[in-house]
């Protein structure tokens, strides 16, 4: 039996295994068990002093007193808050490293396309990258999910179900064309009637493809005007099979899609939504989810004049399936913040626990592996210091499948070279002493 | 304390603050360097009435005073725009006529400043009528002012001010290497930039290196169009602001000479010596060589604010401090030795390459190293929670071992930041004679779940939770029109407020 500090200075996690080692595990996934947690269950439950037990990558038992089987590691988990991984909708993570450097954009089409085209089959799945360098910023503060999504156009494109994972190669995919994206928020080219017909004629279009595959393909039907693959992924939207989450501030313009939802019976999900607490009760009687940032306030643009920090607390009243994100892939970090933010304007802590990955794995269709602590479900959750809201807890834990991940991103390394002045070079004036320690 | 402890700023004709507790600090530089006449908009006496305000005394909360120290229990008093006494509850005697509020269970901060706003100049809505930041149509614009440019009716001011930003330094963007002058302001409704200025503050210059002028003149085929550009722009600017100094300063002699000649009748009557063109860009340039206008520098990378540096030494200007900076941590040690300060973000990074190697422990590490540290926000979003971000930077530091103390958190956007400005004689700390610009906290400022109770700016209350003014852009917008209805406004108390959830 061994102990190990989790960090320096801070509180510590004391792990205690019969089998053996308690570094990260490979492989097989050892048996595991925290003792004592606070576990927030991610749907508003709290359980207090409970024990949660992992084997392999799901989660075998959730309560309190809960037996540990024999040989798994013990980890001495009192005073720690449990929470489900934080899951990052409505990102360009993965598919971009730097903003300004076009060369590494692949969140959008790189070429400036005039009109707002159509890229229903651009999928997010082709350019995810697991070891882009914002991973594991955002990994590091308790997110272990994302739904890597394309942007820009009228139609973006399908985003992926992706898990933050640490190793490579590795299975991050784990899947593709989860939704499809479309945007009607601050058009360049297109005014709100000119979009919104565009986009019911490629779903009329998408229909007739989806009638007969075989006819268009023997070029039967009439011209419609867009790629095969694209017509095939619009025609998923119909009927709900695949969501089509919708980028859209203004109030008029949320009832509006309201209505086209509900006469090509499309599965919604209404993202940015600055104005939807105007409308919540029809949000809520159409049961549509809507994504928020819950700290936007400002009213940025004509369509967003009644923004305000209530949005969050007003819609989760509501009763309408409330998600939060930060937009900003750099500012997924963040995420834990942003709940913060909507509980200090009066929303339910349990609303805002539910925002970061009950609700969105549910809208998205994951919602029968992820988001929630159970018994069956996959154990991707965090271990935190304390109230995972507040600004001065982190987390000492994030597992991920069952398996420990890294906290660290590249900036922990960085922090690390330069702790010590005297290590750094600085030409003739001074090189650092040889040191075995000293990275790359 | 008693009121004689109070800086009263006496306006000299340049409108610099002369007062024994600014030492004049922000005075006109009588160095080696030429000065032409005034400015035009400095030869105009700031007339700036002393303020009126109500005795107060809050009573009961938890001080932090900005300037390091915690005061559980504490009393703040103030009066005519000035704080008199600031202690624990057992040392500070209330006069009978002052109005006490009880503020037990809240804490109280000086007002908050940020020391990188853009605010009433990228407006919000962010619409082409009101895009005011940036004259973009040459690289070096010093003769521009973000005062002329300043929106009074910014729907972002109210919200600013909501968050308990009392102070903030507006300055023009960064796509231009002289971008302009920055104009300090209080979050004080007006009707135009005059109501709201900072009496006494210091000119600024904003200046900016690396990434942004050579992408905006390099996409139209202009010099600079590299970072070997951007310093031989710079090189060119002070160079010609010293050649004018010259001018100027042979106008001078020769005028002196005219004078004495005339006096004593030795020679004909002749004309006086022609006083050369001025150039008021120039001017600003040359008042930024004196030390009389603080260098603002937009700088990310580390070799990149180094290079500056060398070429303030060039010139003999001074940095008063690099913003954004995130880089900084890996100078601090020059930094801290040449009294360089820091304003940058806690989290901001990647979102262009010179932005790449943003550590969260930066202003930990600075401040460590004793650098002049303070946290700004370049958004209209951000500076309405400069408080958490503190928090979440001071995280970071305690996270990675580096032991910084909560106050001294604070002080990146309280104390520090008004150094920046040069206004650390005047505000930024709860200290007798400062201004009486103090925030009411529902609970710790540090935590997420605090939110402003009430704000005093100049001892004048400016604010209160949930009567947040609504600019004029804003009325009848439609608002109103919403459901469900406004929350109703917390009660007048502010010590009422809500517990943390």
């Amino acid at each position: 039996m061994r102990r190990r500090d989790f960090l320096r200075g801070g509180a510590s996690l004391a792990c205690a295994s019969v089998a053996g080692s308690c570094g990260a595990a490979r492989a097989a996934e050892p048996a595991r068990a925290w003792v004592g947690a606070t576990i927030w269950l991610g749907d508003g439950q709290i359980i207090d002093d409970a024990t949660l037990v992992t084997n392999g990558e799901r989660i075998s038992a959730l309560a309190q007193g809960a037996s540990v089987p024999s040989g798994a590691q013990v980890m001495q988990a009192h005073g720690f808050i449990l929470t489900p991984g934080w899951v990052a909708v409505e990102t360009a993570l993965g598919l971009l490293e730097i903003e300004l450097e076009r060369s590494t954009l692949d969140a959008e089409p790189r070429a400036d396309e005039h009109g707002e085209p159509i890229h229903a089959a651009y999928s997010a799945a082709d350019a995810y990258n697991p070891l882009s360098s914002l991973i594991g910023v955002a990994r590091r503060e308790g997110v272990t999910n994302a739904v890597a999504t394309p942007r820009g156009g009228l139609v973006s494109g399908t985003s992926a179900w992706v898990e933050l994972i640490d190793h490579f190669p590795g299975r991050a995919l784990v899947r593709e064309d989860l939704a499809l994206h479309a945007n009607l928020f601050e058009l360049r080219d297109n005014s709100r009637p000119l979009a919104l017909s565009r986009l019911r004629n490629a779903l009329e279009s998408a229909r007739l493809y989806a009638r007969s595959p075989q006819a268009f393909d023997q070029g039967q039907t009439r011209e419609l005007g867009l790629s095969p693959l694209d017509l095939r992924r619009l025609s998923q939207v119909l009927g709900g099979n695949l969501p089509l989450v919708v980028r859209v501030a203004r109030a008029a313009d949320l009832l509006r899609l309201l209505e086209l939802g509900e006469s090509y019976q499309l599965r919604l999900i209404l993202s940015g939504a600055e104005e939807a607490w105007t409308v919540a009760p029809q949000l809520a009687a159409a049961r549509v989810p809507v994504v928020i940032d819950p700290s936007d306030n400002l009213p940025t643009s004509f369509s967003a004049l009644n923004s305000r920090r209530e949005n969050a607390a007003l819609l989760a009243s509501a009763g309408v399936p409330l998600i939060f994100s930060s937009f900003d892939p750099y500012s997924v970090h963040n995420l834990r913040q942003l709940a913060g933010i909507a509980v200090a304007s009066g929303a339910s802590r349990s609303s805002a626990l539910r925002a970061l990955a009950f609700e969105p794995a549910r809208a998205f269709g994951m919602g029968n592996e992820y988001g929630l602590l159970a018994p069956g479900k996959l154990a991707n959750f965090s271990v935190w210091t304390g109230d995972p809201f507040e600004l001065g807890t982190w987390a000492q834990e994030v597992v991920i499948r069952g398996r420990s991940v890294s906290t660290r991103s590249r900036q922990n390394e960085l922090f690390e070279r330069y702790r010590d002045l005297s290590r750094v070079p600085r030409g003739r004036a001074g090189l650092p002493p040889a040191d075995g320690q000293t990275k790359r | 304390m008693v009121l004689s402890m109070r800086c009263r700023p006496r306006w000299g004709a340049f409108g610099v603050c002369c007062s024994v507790a600014l030492g004049c600090a922000a005075g006109i530089h009588r160095g080696p360097l030429p000065s032409p006449p005034a400015l035009p908009w400095e030869s105009q006496p700031a007339v700036v009435s002393d303020v009126e305000s109500p005795q107060i005394a809050l009573v009961g909360a938890t001080l932090m005073t900005g300037a390091g120290s915690e005061i559980p229990d504490g009393v703040v008093l103030f009066e005519d725009g000035r704080i008199d006494a600031v202690g624990p509850r057992s040392s500070v005697k209330v006069p009978a006529g002052a109005r006490q509020i009880d503020v037990h269970g809240s804490y109280v901060t000086p007002g908050l400043i940020d020391t990188h706003s853009h605010l009433g100049l990228f407006g919000v809505p962010g619409l082409t009528g009101n895009d005011d930041g940036n004259e973009a149509t040459r690289p070096v614009t010093a003769n521009v002012r973000a005062a002329d440019g300043f929106w009074p009716q910014d729907p972002a001011l109210p919200r600013a001010l909501a968050a308990g930003v009392t102070t903030a330094l507006i300055l023009p963007g960064s796509a231009n290497l002289i971008g302009g002058q920055g104009v300090a302001i209080k979050l004080i409704p007006g009707r135009s930039i005059e109501d709201m200025k900072f009496p006494g503050a210091p000119p600024v210059l904003k200046l900016a290196c690396g990434e942004n002028p050579k992408r905006v003149y390099g996409e139209r085929k202009q010099a600079p169009s590299t970072r070997m550009g951007n310093l031989a722009g710079y090189r060119e600017v002070f160079q010609a602001a010293l050649e004018y100094g010259a001018k100027f300063s042979d106008w001078q002699a020769r005028q002196q000479t005219w004078q004495r000649e005339q006096r004593s009748h030795d020679k004909p009557p002749q004309p006086a010596p022609l006083m050369p063109p001025r150039d008021f860009g120039l001017e600003t340039l040359l008042g930024a060589l004196s030390g009389r206008v603080l260098v603002q520098m937009h700088c990310y990378r580390a070799d990149e604010m180094l290079g500056m540096l060398e070429l303030a030494r060039e010139f003999g200007f001074r940095v008063r401090a690099f913003h954004h900076a995130v880089e900084a941590y890996k100078i601090r040690d020059v930094l801290a030795a040449r009294g360089v300060g820091v304003s940058t973000w806690s989290d901001w990074w990647g979102f262009k390459l010179e932005a790449y190697d943003t550590i969260r422990e930066n202003l930990g590490l600075l401040s460590e190293a004793g650098v002049h540290a303070a946290l700004h926000s370049d958004s209209a979003s951000l500076v309405q929670r400069l408080n958490q971000e503190a928090a979440k930077s001071l995280n970071a530091a305690r996270r990675a071992g580096v032991q910084i103390d909560r106050n001294v958190a604070l002080s990146w956007i309280t104390s520090n930041a008004a150094w920046t400005l040069g206004i650390e004689q005047q505000t930024g700390s709860l200290e007798p004679g400062k201004m009486a610009d103090i925030v009411v906290w529902s609970g710790d400022p540090l935590s997420v779940y605090s939110r402003v109770s009430e704000v005093f700016i100049d001892g004048l209350p400016v604010y209160e939770r949930g009567a947040q003014r609504a600019t004029d852009f804003e009325l009848g917008q439609g608002a109103e029109l919403g459901q469900p209805q406004e929350r109703k406004p917390e009660p007048a108390r502010p010590g009422a407020t809500e517990a943390a959830p």
